[in-house]
C-alpha cells in the first residue's frame, strides 16, 4: 500500500528499465519464493535421508550367511534306549548336541582339505549357538535319521555374518573378543570351498526372537502374528463401533448437550498422546479387569480405543458427502429414517468408510508407546496359539520388537531393527495403497 | 465354558429365535405377509435382539462386577497376620489370583491332590507364574476359596445369562403376531445400540481420567504433592532399598519443553514455508508430486523416527558438532530428539497451515494484487495476518504433539534427568519416565511406580489444555470468513 502512494516522478518510471525500488521488490519476491522452495526441498530431503538410512542399514537383514556341514548322528549319544521315542530322546539336552556340530565341522574341513590352526572349539565358534537347538529340534522331529550322517545347513555366527555384510573387518576382529582374524580366514576358506553361502533370509519372517547373544537367529515370526491378531481385534471392534457412533452423530443425534459432549470427547481423544492410552490399558484392562499382560487382546483393545476417533472422523465425512437427495428420495418412497440410512446412505458411504478404516489400522499397526506399558516388551519365543485362545497368549508386536532390538548392544541388532522397519513400512505401504486404490476406484463425486 | 464359546452359543440362540419369531409372525396372518404390520424380517430381528442384547448386557455387567465382589469377600476373610511384612492386601490378592489361575491350569491335568506346599510352589513356578511372595498356607487357602467361589459363580452366571436369553426369545416369539409393530421396536433397539456406541468416546475419556486420578491420589498419599511439583531433582531409588526417592517433575518438564521448543523451531518455519509455496506458488504438477511426498512423513511410525535418531542423527550430530566444540560426547541429546521430532512435525504443520491459507478468501488476494503488491507482499501483509489465528492454533496443536511424543525421545533423548541449557546434553522427558517407571517389574504399592500415573495425568492435562485452546482459536477464526 505504501508503494502506491510513494512519490514517483512522472519521468522516472520506465517499463523497460527497472528502477532500484522495483528491482529491490522483485528481488525480495524471488528470495521469498526461494525460501518456500527450499522448505519443500528440505522436507523431501529429510524423507529421502530417512529412507536411505533405514534401507542402507536394513537391507542386509534379508540375507543370511549359512554353512553347509555334514553331521553324524550317533545312536549311542542321542538315543541310548534305541526306541526312537522323541519323549525319551528329549532327555538329551543341547549340551549333548553341541559336540556333534563341532565334530561335524572338523570332518567337513578334513573332507574338503581345509587346514586351520584353530582349535576345534574356536572353529566351532563360526557356527551360531542357535544351530544346536535347531539340530536338536530337527532330530526330535525326525528320529529315523539317527545313526546316519546328514548334511545340515547351519547359521553362521553373528560376527561371521557381519563379515560378509561389511560390518566386521580384519581390523575390527583384532580388537574383538568374539571373533579373531584366523576365524575370518577359515570362513574365507569355507567360502572358497563353496560351503559358506549367503542367501535370502526366510527365517527373518518366520523365526521367533532370539537371545541377546544370537542376533543371527532373531526373526519376526511372533511379532508378525501378534500384530496380525491385534489388527484383527481392532478391525472387528473399531469398525462396527466407529460406524455406529458416526451414524448416530451424523444422522440421528439431536442438537443438545449430550451430543456436544460426545463431539468434544471425540475430538479430544484424537489428540490425546498415545502413551496415555497405554496407561489406560494398564490400569483398566490389566489391573482392573485382570486380563493377562503382553496379550494381543489387551493391545487390540487399547489400539481400538486409539483408532476409534480416526474411523469416526473419516466415516462422518463420508456420510456427510452423500447428498441429502438420496435420503429424501428414500423417505419419500415411504422408507423409515433407519431404512433410508442403512439401505441407501451407508452403502454409498462404504468406500470412504473403508478407506478411513484402513488408514486407522495403518496408524495402529505402527503404534509403539502404549504397547510398551501393557507388557508387550517381554521376551517371547513361543508362538501364540490360534485364535481365539491365542489372543490371550503372550506375544509381541512389530514396532515393539523393533524397539526391543534397539535396546541390545550387539550392532547386528541395528541391522535387524532396520530390517524389521522395512517389513513394517512394506505392510504400511500395502495398506495405504489399498486405501488409495479403494478411493480412486469406488469414490463417487456428487 | 470359555467366553468365546458363550458368545457363540448366544449367537446360535439368537439365530434360532430369529427363525422362530419370523415363522410365527407369518403363520399368524395365514402366510400372507402383506397383512403384517412390518416386513417379516423385522419380526425375526426382534426375536434376535430380544434373545441376545439383554443376555449379552448381563454377561458384560457380571464379568465386570464379579471379580470386584469376589476379591472383596476373599480379602475380608484373609487373616491380617498372614500378610507378609512390607506387603499390602492388594498385592496379596494379586498373588491369590495368580495362584488360583496357576492351580486351575494344573488341575486340568489332574495332578493336584495331596501335594505339599513346596511341591505346589514348584508346579506353579513350572507353569510360568511369577509370584510376589512365598506360598503360605493362608495364601493357598485363600486361593482355593477363590477358585471354588469363582467356579460356582461362573456356573450361576452361565445359567442366568442363558435364562435371560431364553426368556427374551420366548417373549419375542409370543409377541410376533400380525398387529405387533416389530419395525418400530427394532428401530428403537438399533437406535439405543447406536447411542451406546457413540457413548464409548465418553467412557474412554472417563476411563482415562478416573484411572489416572485414582492412582495419582494413591501416589500423593505416599508422597507430598508439593515435593512432586516443586522439587528440582529426579532420583528414584528402586523399591526394596527403602524410601528416599526424590521425584520432582521439574527436570522432566524442562527436558520436555526444551525438546519441544527445538522441534517447533525446526518444524514451524519449514512447514509454514512449504505450505505457502505449495498453495501459492507451486504449479499443479509440482504440487501433485511434492505434497504427497511430504505427507508420507506423517504416515511413518514414530518408532522409525526413533531409530533414525538413534543410529543416524545422534552419531552425526555428536561427531560433527558436539565433540569438536566440546559440548558433549553423548549421541542421545536434546538436539537429536528435537531435530528428529521437528522432521516428524513438518507435514503436520504444513497440512494444517495449508488448510488455513486456503481458507483465506480469494478476494483478499485479488484486492492486494490489484493494488500492485507483489505476491510475496500479498502473502506477508495480507494472507499471513488474516490466517494468523489459525496458524497459531496449528502451532499449538504441533506443540501438544511434541509434548506427548514418546518413541523419539525414548530412543533419542537419553534417560538422565537434568536441568541444563546445553542442547547437546542428554536429558529426559515426562513420557520417557512414564515408560521407564511402568515397564519391567512394577509394584503398584510403591511411589516409584505410582509416580508414572501422576506424570501421565500432568501430561494429559497439559496436552488437553493446549488442544482445547488450539481448537477454540481455530474455530473462532474459521467463523470469521464463513
Amino acid at each position: 500500500m505504501t508503494d502506491a502512494t510513494a512519490p514517483i516522478g512522472a519521468g522516472q518510471g520506465s517499463l523497460i528499465q527497472q528502477d532500484s525500488r522495483t528491482a529491490k521488490r522483485n528481488a525480495a519476491e524471488k528470495r521469498f519464493k526461494m525460501y518456500g522452495l527450499a522448505a519443500v526441498c528440505v522436507g523431501i530431503a529429510m524423507l529421502i535421508m530417512l529412507v536411505t538410512s533405514i534401507l542402507s542399514n536394513g537391507v542386509s537383514a534379508f540375507f543370511q550367511t549359512t554353512i553347509q556341514i555334514m553331521v553324524e548322528l550317533p545312536e549311542e549319544k542321542l538315543d541310548k534306549s534305541g526306541v526312537r521315542d522323541p519323549e525319551v530322546m528329549a532327555k538329551v539336552t543341547t549340551f549333548g548336541y553341541a559336540p556333534l556340530l563341532r565334530d561335524g565341522l572338523q570332518k567337513t574341513l578334513e573332507d574338503n582339505g581345509i587346514e586351520t590352526e584353530l582349535s576345534a572349539k574356536d572353529a566351532a565358534d563360526l557356527i551360531s549357538d542357535e544351530s544346536v537347538a535347531q539340530l536338536r529340534r530337527y532330530v526330535l522331529a525326525n528320529p529315523e535319521l539317527i545313526g546316519q550322517t546328514i548334511p545340515v545347513e547351519v547359521l553362521a555366527s553373528g560376527r561371521i555374518d557381519g563379515f560378509y555384510k561389511g560390518r566386521v573387518t580384519y581390523e575390527s576382529a583384532e580388537l574383538d573378543s568374539n571373533v579373531s582374524p584366523e576365524q575370518l580366514d577359515l570362513a574365507e576358506a569355507l567360502k572358497g570351498a563353496d560351503l559358506l553361502k549367503t542367501g535370502f533370509n526366510w527365517r527373518f519372517f518366520t523365526a521367533p526372537d532370539a537371545s541377546v547373544t544370537r542376533p543371527e537367529a532373531a526373526g519376526l515370526g511372533v511379532a508378525i502374528i501378534g500384530s496380525f491378531y491385534m489388527m484383527l481385534i481392532v478391525l472387528c471392534l473399531a469398525l462396527p463401533i466407529g460406524v455406529a457412533a458416526s451414524i448416530y452423530l451424523e444422522e440421528f443425534a439431536p442438537q443438545n448437550r449430550f451430543t456436544d459432549l460426545i463431539e468434544v470427547n471425540i475430538s479430544n481423544l484424537a489428540a490425546v498422546p498415545s502413551i496415555v492410552f497405554g496407561i489406560l490399558g494398564l490400569a483398566i484392562f490389566i489391573n482392573f479387569a485382570g486380563l493377562p499382560q503382553s496379550a494381543p487382546i489387551v493391545g487390540g483393545l487399547v489400539l481400538t480405543l486409539m483408532t476409534l476417533p480416526t474411523i469416526i472422523i473419516a466415516t462422518r465425512a463420508s456420510l456427510k458427502s452423500v447428498p441429502p437427495s438420496i435420503r429424501d428420495a428414500a423417505l419419500g418412497l415411504g422408507a423409515s429414517k433407519m431404512q433410508a440410512v442403512f439401505h441407501h446412505v451407508l452403502p454409498l458411504a462404504m468406500p470412504g468408510i473403508l478407506t478411513g478404516t484402513i488408514i486407522g489400522l495403518a496408524q495402529a499397526l505402527g503404534e509403539t508407546a502404549p504397547l510398551l506399558l501393557i507388557g508387550m516388551v517381554a521376551f517371547v519365543r513361543e508362538y501364540p496359539a490360534g485364535p481365539p485362545e491365542g489372543l490371550f497368549d503372550p506375544a509381541t508386536a512389530l514396532p515393539v520388537q523393533i524397539f526391543n532390538f534397539t535396546q541390545r548392544s550387539d550392532p547386528a541388532f541395528v541391522e535387524r531393527a532396520s530390517g524389521a522397519i522395512i517389513v513394517l513400512l512394506l505392510f504400511l505401504l500395502i495398506m495405504n495403497l489399498t486405501a488409495i486404490f479403494l478411493r480412486r476406484r469406488f469414490e463417487r463425486r456428487w | 465354558m470359555s467366553l468365546p464359546m458363550i458368545l457363540l452359543a448366544l449367537a446360535v440362540l439368537g439365530t434360532v429365535s430369529f427363525i422362530l419369531s419370523r415363522k410365527r409372525a407369518i403363520a399368524s396372518v395365514g402366510g400372507d405377509a402383506r397383512r403384517l404390520h412390518s416386513l417379516p424380517t423385522y419380526y425375526g430381528m426382534h426375536g434376535l435382539l430380544m434373545a441376545m442384547i439383554p443376555a449379552a448386557g448381563l454377561l458384560v455387567a457380571w464379568l465386570v462386577i464379579q471379580p470386584l465382589m469376589l476379591e472383596r469377600s476373599i480379602a475380608a476373610d484373609f487373616p491380617e497376620s498372614a500378610i507378609p511384612e512390607g506387603s499390602t492386601i492388594g498385592l496379596v490378592m494379586s498373588d491369590v489370583r495368580r495362584v488360583a489361575d496357576a492351580l486351575d491350569r494344573v488341575a486340568d491335568q489332574g495332578a493336584l491332590a495331596g501335594r505339599s506346599l513346596e511341591e505346589l510352589e514348584a508346579v506353579i513356578a513350572d507353569g510360568g507364574t511369577a509370584m510376589g511372595a512365598d506360598l503360605s498356607d493362608a495364601l493357598l487357602t485363600a486361593a482355593n476359596d477363590y477358585r471354588a467361589a469363582r467356579g460356582s459363580l461362573n456356573m450361576i452366571m452361565l445359567v442366568a445369562v442363558f435364562a435371560v436369553g431364553l426368556i427374551g426369545a420366548a417373549w419375542a416369539w409370543k409377541r410376533s403376531e400380525g398387529e405387533f409393530r416389530a419395525r418400530n421396536v427394532v428401530e428403537t433397539g438399533v437406535l439405543i445400540l447406536l447411542v451406546a456406541a457413540a457413548s464409548i468416546a465418553i467412557l474412554t475419556t472417563l476411563g482415562i481420567v478416573l484411572s489416572m486420578l485414582f492412582e495419582t491420589m494413591n501416589f500423593f498419599q505416599q508422597y507430598d504433592w508439593k515435593r512432586f511439583f516443586l522439587s528440582a531433582t529426579w532420583d528414584p531409588s528402586f523399591s526394596g532399598r527403602g524410601g528416599g526417592s526424590e521425584l520432582g517433575i521439574i527436570p522432566l518438564l524442562w527436558g520436555t519443553l526444551y525438546i519441544s521448543l527445538i522441534a517447533l523451531i525446526v518444524s514451524v518455519p519449514i512447514g509454514l514455508f512449504a505450505a505457502i509455496y505449495l498453495s501459492e506458488y507451486a504449479g499443479k504438477k509440482f504440487r501433485s508430486i511434492a505434497k504427497p511426498l511430504i505427507e508420507i512423513l506423517a504416515g511413518i511410525p514414530t518408532i522409525v523416527y526413533g531409530l533414525f535418531a538413534l543410529i543416524t542423527v545422534g552419531p552425526m550430530l555428536r561427531d560433527a558438532i558436539a565433540s569438536p566444540l566440546g559440548l558433549g560426547s553423548s549421541a542421545s541429546s536434546v538436539m537429536t530428539a528435537g531435530l528428529v521430532m521437528g522432521i516428524m512435525l513438518i507435514p503436520f504443520v504444513s497440512s494444517l497451515s495449508d488448510d488455513i491459507i486456503n481458507a483465506v478468501p480469494q478476494a483478499m488476494r485479488d484486492g492486494s494484487l490489484g493494488l500492485g503488491a507483489t505476491q510475496s507482499e500479498t502473502i506477508k501483509q495480507v494472507i499471513i495476518p488474516a490466517a494468523l489465528p489459525g496458524i497459531v492454533g496449528a502451532v499449538l496443536l504441533a506443540a501438544s504433539r511434541a509434548i506427548g511424543e514418546t518413541m523419539i525421545v525414548v530412543l533419542g533423548a537419553g534417560a538422565a534427568a537434568k536441568l541444563d541449557l546445553n542442547p547437546f546434553e542428554a536429558m529426559t522427558t515426562v513420557t520417557v519416565k512414564i515408560v521407564s517407571q511402568l515397564t519391567g517389574d512394577t509394584d503398584f504399592a510403591s511411589p516409584e511406580t505410582l509416580v508414572a500415573f501422576a506424570l501421565g495425568l500432568t501430561l494429559f492435562v497439559i496436552t488437553l489444555g493446549l488442544n482445547v485452546l488450539a481448537l477454540y482459536i481455530v474455530r473462532k477464526y474459521r467463523e470469521q470468513y464463513e
